[in-house]
């Protein structure tokens, strides 16, 4: 081959490779688009104008009713979300991260049988443990609280494998070693030690565990019946499910569903080191 | 069943008096002190259910002198799962779960490996862009994302159908042939860039080096694609695999939502559903044991295809 020819084809299979790129970048696009157009329309506007394009900008508006709907319960369930994403991961990551430091630095008898029983736990269907959990916790009352989705949620066996590995990899024998010297005790060595070693590597534990939680909807679904205890995902569906009776809530889901979902993709860009670090750490084995 | 919290603390209990053996390591108070944080709620809430619903599933509710009479719970044998097995809808939903998966899980696994192997050529700009766009319908719930893609799928609202109709076609994705496509859709848009983000990462910690060395012996990009990254980054290809099982026999939030704007999906739509629903008849027992089904049928695929594939790689 010519090297005129090599150059044409790699020209002819570059543009190739970025139409499909592009054509597959449209695709994951077009819902958020959508989203984001049929949000600043008027009710009456959305089935009568094109969905792509912009028509009467009502916005704010239509933010002002998604707020002010049901004595403001959306606000209620953000805020929900956000305790239990929050929360839940921040004491999911602090507890995984221990048990993970623990199996990854001391040797002890049965450490491989609590490993493996950890990664059965990866392999558990969440929602196959909702229904049972639901008969346990409505046997102690704590069916219909915070709780109910909070306690179950603080539990990632994923978290504590990726903990495991991460600790193996970023907390060097020797620190630990001279800490002890230093006369510092486990607790101390891990919380002032260890813990900032694996800091980064916790921030990736922290944003699995707290996407796991925010998008959560089969657990809350069967735990809740009191609507102020709802998370977003499960106040939106309600919502959805009323809008045949209702059609006046169809614009309240959509600028609802862009509420949801903006600040979580924003903090993900603005992330997105931490969870590219642990994606290749979670996929090396 | 409630006796495997103190017997795992025992387990770890029992090394107590050990020391590790270099140096003065922590005792087994100290061991136990960093597990038990998470082993608690672990057992508790993982251990504990699982057990709750085996044994719930081998109990059925009796009635003493008929219909109307006073009920009790006894031990049934296997009893709950022969109901299930000779249910028609816990089959036609395993059938179309099954269906499902056979054709989603290909597809977008390999929409992701194509996407990941070429952000992992010279031939593409913009990477950033594109890893970023693929990536981020993973921060968007599940039933959020069926919500946004009902609207684009409903025939008042849609711009796709619109779109479709100007050139000549009458799309019907609520249809009853086409929803369960319509659902599958929803969970492509969702995992197709986190599988290729696994996959990327992998190909990422290849060494440049093997691929000099290719080139030297003359082979193209295509076969250093095929022949050399795709064997190397088998096992994150096997774990999206495995991933994606899982999250098949789960489906439950995109049909549910779905099934608000479309009478094509049933109540019993996917063996969850089938679940959820018997549960709420107040039928426990044989909810468990549907249940147990499902976390059986996913522990066997996901074994079995990690152990075939794993052998067949020579690994």
């Amino acid at each position: 081959m010519s090297n005129q020819n090599m150059i044409r084809e790699s020209r002819a299979s570059r543009t190739a490779v970025m139409a499909l790129m592009f054509l597959l970048a449209i695709y994951f696009l077009l819902p958020v688009y959508f989203l984001i157009v049929a949000a600043t329309k008027p009710q009456r506007d959305l089935a009568s104008t094109n969905g792509l394009a912009f028509s009467h900008f009502d916005l704010f508006s239509n933010l002002g009713t998604l707020f002010s709907r049901s004595d403001g319960i959306f606000v209620q369930w953000a805020l929900n979300s956000v305790i239990y994403a929050v929360l839940g991961a921040a004491v999911g990551t602090l507890i995984s991260a221990m048990c993970g430091y623990a199996l990854a630095k001391f040797t002890f008898r049965g450490r491989e049988f609590l490993f493996s029983v950890i990664l059965g736990g990866v392999l558990v269907p969440t929602t196959a443990l909702a229904l049972p959990l639901f008969l346990l916790f409505s046997a102690t009352g704590i069916v219909n609280t915070y709780l109910a989705v909070f306690l179950p949620s603080i539990v990632s066996p994923f978290g504590v494998y990726l903990a495991r590995i991460f600790a193996s990899a970023s907390v060097p024998e020797e620190i630990l070693e001279s800490a002890r010297l230093d006369g510092a005790g486990e607790f101390r060595t891990f919380f002032s030690v260890a813990i900032r070693l694996m800091a980064p590597s916790l921030v990736t534990i922290f944003l699995f565990q707290f996407v796991a939680i925010w998008n959560n909807f089969f657990l809350p679904m069967v735990m809740l019946q009191k609507e102020s205890l709802f998370p977003i995902t499960l106040g939106l569906y309600e919502w959805n499910g009323q809008t045949a009776r209702a059609p006046l809530l169809q614009e309240s889901v959509i600028t609802g569903s862009l509420v949801s979902i903006v600040p979580v993709i924003i903090l993900f860009i603005l992330l997105q080191r931490f969870w590219r670090t642990g994606l290749a750490s979670g996929a090396l084995k | 069943m409630t006796d495997i919290a103190p017997r795992a603390t025992r387990v770890v209990a029992s090394t107590g008096g050990r020391r590790r053996h270099r140096g003065g390591g922590p005792r087994g108070r100290t061991i136990a002190a960093f597990l038990t944080p998470f082993f608690l709620p672990f057992v508790l809430f993982y251990l504990v259910p699982v057990g709750y619903a085996i044994w719930q599933s081998f109990l059925v509710v009796r009635r003493t002198g008929g219909q109307y009479g006073t009920s009790y719970t006894t031990f049934g044998g296997f009893e709950q799962y022969t109901k299930v097995f000779q249910n028609d809808e816990f089959w036609s939903s395993i059938g179309r779960i099954g269906l499902f998966g056979v054709v989603q899980v290909p597809v977008m696994l390999f929409v992701a490996l194509i996407m990941a192997l070429l952000l992992d050529t010279p031939l593409l700009k913009l990477k950033s862009f594109f890893r970023i766009t693929a990536f981020m319908p993973y921060a968007v719930p599940g039933v959020i994302a069926a919500i946004m893609w009902s609207y684009l799928y409903s025939p008042q609202i849609s711009p796709l159908v619109d779109g479709l109709k100007s050139v000549g076609l009458h799309p019907d994705f609520l249809g009853p042939g086409a929803v369960l496509w319509s659902a599958a859709n929803v969970s492509t848009w969702l995992w197709t860039g986190y599988n290729m983000l696994i996959m990327f990462s992998a190909l990422q910690s290849i060494p440049q080096e093997l691929y000099e060395a290719a080139k030297l012996d003359g082979a193209s990009n295509w076969a250093i694609a095929w022949q050399i990254k795709v064997p190397i980054i088998a096992p994150s290809i096997i774990l999206t695999t495995v991933f994606s099982i899982i999250g098949t026999l789960q489906l439950y939030a995109e049909p549910a939502v779905l099934r608000q704007i479309s009478s094509n999906i049933s109540s019993t739509y996917t063996p969850n559903m089938l679940a959820y629903a018997v549960a709420s008849g107040n039928n426990y027992q044989q909810a468990a044991a549907i249940s147990v089904v499902i976390a059986v049928i996913t522990f066997v695929l996901s074994f079995g295809f990690m152990r075939l594939t794993s052998k067949k790689a020579g690994l």
